[in-house]
This record gives C-alpha cells, sequence and structure tokens, in this order.
C-alpha cells in the first residue's frame, strides 16, 4: 500500500513537470525555439496567484485569483511574443533560447524583489490534508493535481483537435509556409501559442505552490521538465506529459530503493538512455516527408 | 480582352544581397491559364512567392483585378482571392486528408457552401475521398500533389499560383493531374499561373507563355506561338534535329541574348 501512496505523490509530482514539459512543447512545435524560461513562467504564475489570494498580500478568493494568474500569465506570454521574440524574426534559434535563459534570471530577479525570497505557501483550497481509502492515505492535494492536469490535457486535445484556430496552430507547426499560403496568420497564431504555454506554466504553478511552500528558484525544477520533454519526445504533446509522469514517479521510488546519491539522477540516468535508444523520444511524432 | 486579372509590371525580388527577380511584367487575363517556363533557378518560385506575400518585392508593382497588392502580409493575398500551390506538395503531413481541405478553407465562413467545394474537389480527385481519414504525410508523391491542388481549391480561389506540379512524377500521373487542371479551366473557369519546367505539358495546357532566365522574362507569347518557336524547340521540348554535320541543335547560339 506503501506503493500506492508512493505511485500517488510521484503521478502529482509528475503532472507539475509534465505540463511544464508541455509548455516546452507548444513553444517548440511553433517556433522551433525552445523557451528556457518556462521553469520560470511556473514560478511567477504560481507567484501571481499567491500575490492576488494570500491574505498577506491581496487576499482575493482562491476561484477569482487562479483564472486572473492564468489570464495574467497568458497575457504575458502573448506580449513577450509580440513585444521580443518578434523583433528576433530572422536570427538564428540560438538567439531566443539565449533570450529566454535570460529572460529566466529576469523573472527570478523580479519574483525574488516582489515577494521576497522566503519560501512561501500558497494559501489554496487544494491543499486541505489527507483522506483515506481502504488503509491507504493520499494527500488530497495530490489527487486535485492529477484531476486538474487530465482536466486540462482533455481542454487541450479539444482545442487543438476540434476548433479551427487549434486546427490552424497544428498546422502552423507543422508547415509554417503552407499555413501562409492557405491565409493563417501565423505570426498571430504562434503569438497565442505563447499565450497558451503562459497559461499552461501558471495552472502548473498554481497546482505545484498548492502542493507546498516555494521560492523564486522554484523554476528551476524546469530542467527537470525539460528532460521529461525529451524523453516523451521533444515533438509530441501527449510524450510530454507521459515524459513528465515517468519522471515524477521514478523519483520518490528511486529515493525509495536506491542509495541517497544514485536517487537524484535516476531522471537524468532514463534520459541518457532514452537519447541513446530512442532518440526521438518515447512518443516520437517525426515523421520523413515522402518524396 | 478587357482588364487584366493579374498585372505585374517590372517586379524586383532579393534574397539578401542576391537579385533573384531581376524586373519582371507579366500580365494574365481572366479564365487565362498562362505558363511560365524556365530552367533550374531562373527565378519561378521566387515570382510566385513574391506575389503571394511569402516575400516582398524591392520594386516593382503588382495589381490584382485592379488592386495594388505588393508588399502585403500573404493571409490579405490570400483573401483577396490568390492560393499559391508551392513547389514539393507541402501538405500538413501529420493531418488528414479532410483537416488539410477544412484549411484550404481557412478564410472562408460560408459553411454549406465549404461543403459543396469539398465535394467537389473529391469529384475531381476521387483518390482523396478515398484516404479522407489518412494522414498526408503517408499518401504516395502524386496523391500528395493532388491534395495540395485540392486544398489549393478549397480557398475557391479567383487564380491559382501553381509550382511545379510535374516536378517528379510518373508521365502518367502528370498527364492525369493536367487533363484535371485543364477541366478545372474550362469548367470551373479557374484562372492559373502555371510555373513548369515541363514545357511540353505546360505549353499544351496553357493559353499563353512566358520563359524566364536568370530573373529575367526573355520571351513570351501565345503557346502556339511559343510552342512554334525554334528556341523553345530547341532548348524546351527537347526535340534536338541532328545537323549536317551531326552536332546538336542547342549547341547554336541563342536567338534571344
Ligand atoms: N531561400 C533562398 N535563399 C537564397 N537564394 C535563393 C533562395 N531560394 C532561391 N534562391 C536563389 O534565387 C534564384 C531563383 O530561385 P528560384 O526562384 O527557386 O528558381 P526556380 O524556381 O526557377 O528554380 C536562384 O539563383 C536561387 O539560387
Ligand atoms: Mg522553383
Amino acid at each position: 500500500m506503501d506503493q500506492l501512496q508512493l505511485l500517488v505523490s510521484g503521478l502529482a509530482n509528475g503532472c507539475v513537470y509534465g505540463l511544464i514539459a508541455l509548455g516546452f512543447v507548444l513553444i517548440y512545435k511553433a517556433t522551433e525555439a525552445v523557451n528556457f524560461a518556462q521553469g520560470d513562467f511556473m514560478m511567477l504564475g504560481a507567484f501571481v496567484a499567491l500575490g492576488l489570494t494570500n491574505a498577506e498580500y491581496m487576499a482575493l478568493p482562491f476561484w477569482l485569483a487562479a483564472p486572473l494568474s492564468i489570464l495574467v500569465m497568458a497575457v504575458l506570454g502573448y506580449l513577450l511574443d509580440l513585444l521580443v521574440l518578434r523583433r528576433l524574426f530572422g536570427q538564428s534559434q540560438i538567439a531566443v533560447v539565449i533570450l529566454t535563459i535570460a529572460l529566466g534570471f529576469v523573472i527570478r530577479f523580479v519574483a525574488g524583489a516582489i515577494w521576497g525570497h522566503e519560501p512561501q505557501t500558497l494559501q489554496s483550497p487544494l491543499s486541505q490534508g489527507d483522506i483515506s481509502l481502504g488503509g491507504v492515505v493520499l494527500s488530497v492535494v495530490d489527487l486535485a493535481v492529477i484531476v486538474v492536469t487530465v482536466l486540462l490535457t482533455i481542454t487541450l486535445y479539444q482545442f487543438f483537435q476540434r476548433t479551427r484556430l487549434g486546427l490552424a496552430m497544428q498546422a502552423a507547426s507543422q508547415n509554417q509556409m503552407a499555413a501562409y499560403v492557405m491565409g493563417i496568420p501565423v505570426k498571430r497564431v504562434q503569438g497565442l501559442i505563447w499565450g497558451i504555454s503562459g497559461a499552461t506554466a501558471a495552472v502548473a504553478g498554481i497546482l505545484f505552490a498548492s502542493k507546498g511552500a516555494m521560492d523564486p528558484n522554484a523554476g528551476l525544477l524546469g530542467i527537470k521538465a525539460f528532460a521529461a520533454a525529451v524523453i516523451g519526445g521533444f515533438g509530441s504533446l501527449p510524450g510530454a506529459l507521459v515524459g513528465g509522469l515517468i519522471v515524477g514517479v521514478i523519483e520518490p521510488f528511486a529515493a525509495r530503493y536506491l542509495a541517497a546519491g544514485y536517487s537524484q539522477i535516476a531522471p537524468y540516468a532514463l534520459l541518457l538512455a532514452v537519447l541513446v535508444f530512442r532518440p526521438h523520444g518515447l512518443i516520437s511524432q517525426t515523421r520523413m516527408k515522402k518524396v | 480582352m478587357g482588364e487584366p486579372l493579374l498585372e505585374i509590371r517590372n517586379l524586383e525580388s532579393f534574397y539578401g544581397p542576391i537579385m533573384a527577380i531581376r524586373g519582371v511584367s507579366l500580365t494574365v487575363e481572366p479564365g487565362q491559364i498562362v505558363t511560365v517556363l524556365g530552367a533550374n533557378g531562373a527565378g519561378k518560385s521566387t515570382l510566385l512567392r513574391t506575389i503571394s506575400g511569402l516575400m516582398d518585392p524591392e520594386k516593382g508593382e503588382i495589381h490584382f483585378a485592379g488592386r495594388p497588392i505588393h508588399g502585403q502580409e500573404p493571409h490579405k493575398v490570400v483573401e483577396a482571392g490568390i492560393v499559391h500551390v508551392p513547389e514539393g506538395r507541402e501538405v500538413f503531413p501529420l493531418l488528414t486528408v479532410d483537416e488539410n481541405l477544412t484549411l484550404g478553407a481557412y478564410t472562408r465562413r460560408d459553411r454549406t457552401e465549404i461543403a459543396r467545394d469539398r465535394e467537389k474537389v473529391f469529384d475531381y480527385f476521387p483518390i482523396l475521398a478515398e484516404r479522407r481519414h489518412q494522414e498526408a504525410g503517408t499518401l504516395s508523391g502524386g496523391q500528395q500533389q493532388m491534395l495540395a491542388i485540392g486544398r489549393g481549391l478549397m480557398l475557391r480561389p479567383r487564380i491559382m499560383l501553381l509550382d511545379e506540379p510535374s516536378l517528379g512524377l510518373s508521365p502518367l500521373l502528370v498527364q492525369e493531374i493536367f487533363a484535371i487542371l485543364r477541366r478545372l479551366n474550362a469548367d470551373e473557369g479557374v484562372t492559373m499561373v502555371l510555373v513548369e519546367q515541363n514545357a511540353r505539358v505546360a505549353l499544351d495546357l496553357a493559353h499563353a507563355g512566358y520563359v524566364m532566365e536568370i530573373g529575367r522574362v526573355v520571351m513570351n507569347g501565345s503557346a502556339d506561338r511559343l510552342k512554334n518557336s525554334e528556341d523553345i524547340q530547341a532548348f524546351y521540348l527537347g526535340q534536338q534535329e541532328v545537323g549536317q554535320r551531326g552536332e546538336k541543335r542547342w549547341k547554336r547560339k541563342k536567338t534571344w541574348r
């Protein structure tokens, strides 16, 4: 029964990694650049929610603060693309990557300046004790994280499959030139994808901050999410989630059954193994163009 | 003849410092098929990219139905009724045939008409109906070319810019696709600019033609006139008559230089 608890808490962590990984993959598919600030987006989203809802700050009701912070992060993502990244148009992808790394530092600095460097906990109705199911004690927040992630995944899936804009986003990421000549406003679509990835980061942040205390360096777990994205196959949205879940589940089990020094490197050992044996990731979507 | 549908004047386009189009002028009347011939690197694709707004011209003008369209964003050009079918079968590989067609009508809102046009595309390309739930990336080359053309038709374009639809296809498939293009022009009145290296099939289909070389138009006229021109025959139609001393005709100096 112990294993079940490990599994659930691992899955809950994995959901957070998976949602950040989803942000990586969304941006990568749309623009072929990697947003290394994705973890810091998550952290910022969490702090925006915390700043809006915690009693010592603005003390708004949580169910108002949560959507507001998601909206704020979506707008931020969109504006980042509109005001900064579009000016880099024509530069190499390396320029975008370096810019996002620098942006990560800036976000950490700004969050520290506004909210301080002490660990803080989001006052969230999700973090409400434990429930016991037939002798197994599971934390409510872990279950809530899993449920929210599942719902968000279904929503995103429906959006990309069923709506005209979602289809256009897929098209623009699969063949940018063809998207242009179909009359899809590719640049605006990319901006909206930055918005979606900002919103996803905010959800991940709210879930993460509901699970425990966090400080402005929390975004550094973006590195694990990056590993998760690569494990899943960098071009695949389901792969990102699966990769996140795998990394999340491996961690507590490795910590339980492996010697101390080894458990921390378990996710990266898996990353290396995947890169060696399945270089396109576990769920790869790359397919050669027919000649 | 009335007002031309597409009129290009002294167009110049660059890739960085490289001048790929060096002052091209071209006119397309409504209902016409105009072919643009030329060897690899002549600037044919660049010309189409400049018309569809993928590239901005450095100089010159493009007028469509009397309105200037040069330098506009590609989606504005599409909204005006110009569809570009780029070379190399640029489909959306992970989307189904149906979804690809849906995206062809991205700028349209008239649902019932869109459904009617989808049926029409399936009429012209029955294989696409058969494969409608298949991912486009798994189609054969010829089927992908048909999908690219069909997707272009979904816009219900006033003019279609086709870039080497015959490239890499078997002669039989080329004949099939060109027969469909002929029907589309005759029955639906679709105006076309057809870029080709395959001069024989292109001139059989087109009403008029232009010949490009290193970014310039070196010859133009009705398809019949071009077909009968000695230079075209020698350099593009491959009728290399063996001369008295056994030299091939193509060693002769070109008259347009
Ligand atoms: N993306 C590009 N970057 C730089 N030069 C290019 C590019 N595409 C084409 N060119 C150059 O522009 C000229 C015209 O090319 P293109 O329009 O593709 O010719 P065509 O379609 O007639 O074969 C060629 O000299 C080619 O090398
Ligand atoms: Mg070409």
